[in-house]
């Protein structure tokens, strides 16, 4: 398993948002989380990516404990300095990029590989170079964030984060800030990955992709996983009243 | 005393103001940066000694923080205060836009989304590599304006120096002026700062158009 998280609770000024969560994903599996808003998912991520912490339950990435809960009942992390090796392990797609506005294209994708992992400055322009080209924006190797599109700069989001080598990619809702045209380039990338067998996870609410890509749909809600599985069998025979009734929406 | 000795006399002024104003810059942009880091600092004493520094500094005039630094040493303490007018009066310019650099600062800060730190920490990057890799080259770009005008003002504001009877070129222009009973140091003293502030404006905005390659 390249990820496991193990009963993880996660609160937020007396709100429950995860409540006791647990799943796993396996090198080259493509998991799609989907559900209503407010019910845990980005948080779920956000734990995943260690840019949340959790109040109890266990991260392990490739079998490495990177948080615990102590006898306490406290969740316990290893030092920062460890955390910082468990954070390679694991990259991260926003909603809105984020990607830096200073840089060009080019230096949003090598500067983190070669200021952070000290690789060989010759050969991250290379491999940045070749997953620009993957993601069919190697003409604006030189541009600025500002001046492409919405989907061009999630592409370069995208490609950022490979950059770093990751054993897991997560996708926080990586096109819910594109309108419908943009968000098929997107996708697009994101099935290409998965058939070269890229370990994902992906927030989405756009169902036909969640069904089409991957091995394994959760449905959350209220913080807790109400069901999951085969993506045919959950979208098309779902089990829980719950996911029936969410995915109706969807039909329409 | 013809217009060209009173250029010259007073030229040793307009040195003695430059003087002020970049060794005040040279302090005090840095120094607002600590400042400004601390204000946000883990610990509440350290937060409260700055909230206080800048209220200060903010609340009171100029004029009399500089009386203050030259004169409070001898009616504090009883020290001597011989040879400290010119440390006196650079302390008080310094720790004075320190202040307010640290409030432009602390602003250009807090307005970069999270999403730029929240990105830097998935990368991997360190906090102080996130500082200054990431967030402080979009804070200096968003500041220019407010540092601009406030280095105008500075410039403005070195004539307060004549407050410690020093001799910069708003001191010499009085004394001239009343000594030859003429207006013309006035004039002089104020085509300088005038051509000062141009120089100052036309140099920021060069600086300005430099960070203009992205948005």
């Amino acid at each position: 398993m390249i990820i496991e998280m193990k009963n993880i609770r996660k609160h937020f000024d007396g709100l429950e948002v995860l409540k006791s969560i647990s799943f796993g994903v396996d090198s080259g599996e493509v998991v799609s989380i989907i559900g209503p808003s407010g019910s845990g998912k980005s948080t779920l991520l956000r734990c995943a990516t260690f840019l949340e912490t959790i109040d109890g339950g266990e991260i392990l990435y490739m079998g490495k404990k990177a948080a615990h809960t102590d006898e306490s009942g406290k969740a316990v992390y290893v030092h920062h300095q460890e955390l910082r090796a468990f954070r390679a392990y694991c990259g991260l797609v926003f909603q809105q990029f984020h990607l830096f506005p200073h840089y060009n294209v080019l230096k949003n994708l090598t500067d983190a590989p070669v200021k952070v992992q000290h690789r060989d400055p010759k050969e991250v322009e290379a491999t940045a170079m070749e997953l620009l080209k993957k993601m069919g924006i190697a003409e604006k190797a030189k541009a600025y964030p500002y001046q492409l599109s919405g989907g061009q700069q999630q592409r370069v989001a995208i490609a950022r984060a490979l950059a770093m080598k990751p054993a897991i990619l997560f996708f926080d809702e990586p096109t819910s800030a594109l309108d419908p045209e943009l968000t098929g380039e997107v996708l697009k990338v994101i099935r290409q990955l998965a058939e070269e067998k890229m370990t994902m996870v992906v927030v989405t609410h756009e169902m036909p992709f969640a069904k089409a890509v991957s091995n394994r749909v959760i449905f959350m809600e209220g913080g807790l996983i109400v069901e999951q599985g085969d993506p045919k069998e959950v979208f098309d025979h779902p089990r829980e009243e719950r996911t029936k009734q969410f995915l109706r929406v969807f039909e329409r | 005393m013809t217009l060209s000795t009173m250029i010259s006399t007073m030229s040793a002024g307009m040195l003695r103001t430059i003087g002020i104003f970049l060794l005040t810059l040279a302090g005090s942009l840095p120094l607002g940066m600590i400042v400004a880091l601390l204000r946000k600092s883990r610990i509440p004493l350290v937060r409260g000694i700055i909230r206080v520094y800048i209220s200060v500094i903010r609340g009171t005039p100029l004029m009399l923080q500089l009386l203050v630094w030259y004169f409070g040493p001898y009616y504090l303490f009883g020290m001597s205060i011989r040879g400290w007018r010119f440390p006196a009066l650079i302390t008080g310019f310094v720790l004075n836009y320190a202040a307010y650099f640290a409030e432009i600062y602390r602003g250009g800060i807090e307005s970069i989304p999270v999403g730029q730190h929240e990105a830097g920490e998935v990368l991997g990057y360190t906090k102080a590599q996130i500082f200054m890799r990431i967030i402080l080259p979009q804070v200096i770009k968003r500041i220019m304006p407010s540092v601009t005008n406030e280095v105008i003002t500075l410039v403005k504001d070195t004539s307060l120096a004549f407050t410690l009877a020093y001799q910069e070129v708003f001191s010499l222009a009085k004394q001239i002026s009343a000594s030859q009973t003429s207006f013309m140091p006035f004039v002089i003293a104020g085509t300088f700062y005038f051509v000062a502030n141009y120089v100052v404006a036309f140099g920021m905005e060069r600086i300005e158009k430099a960070l203009d390659y992205y948005r």
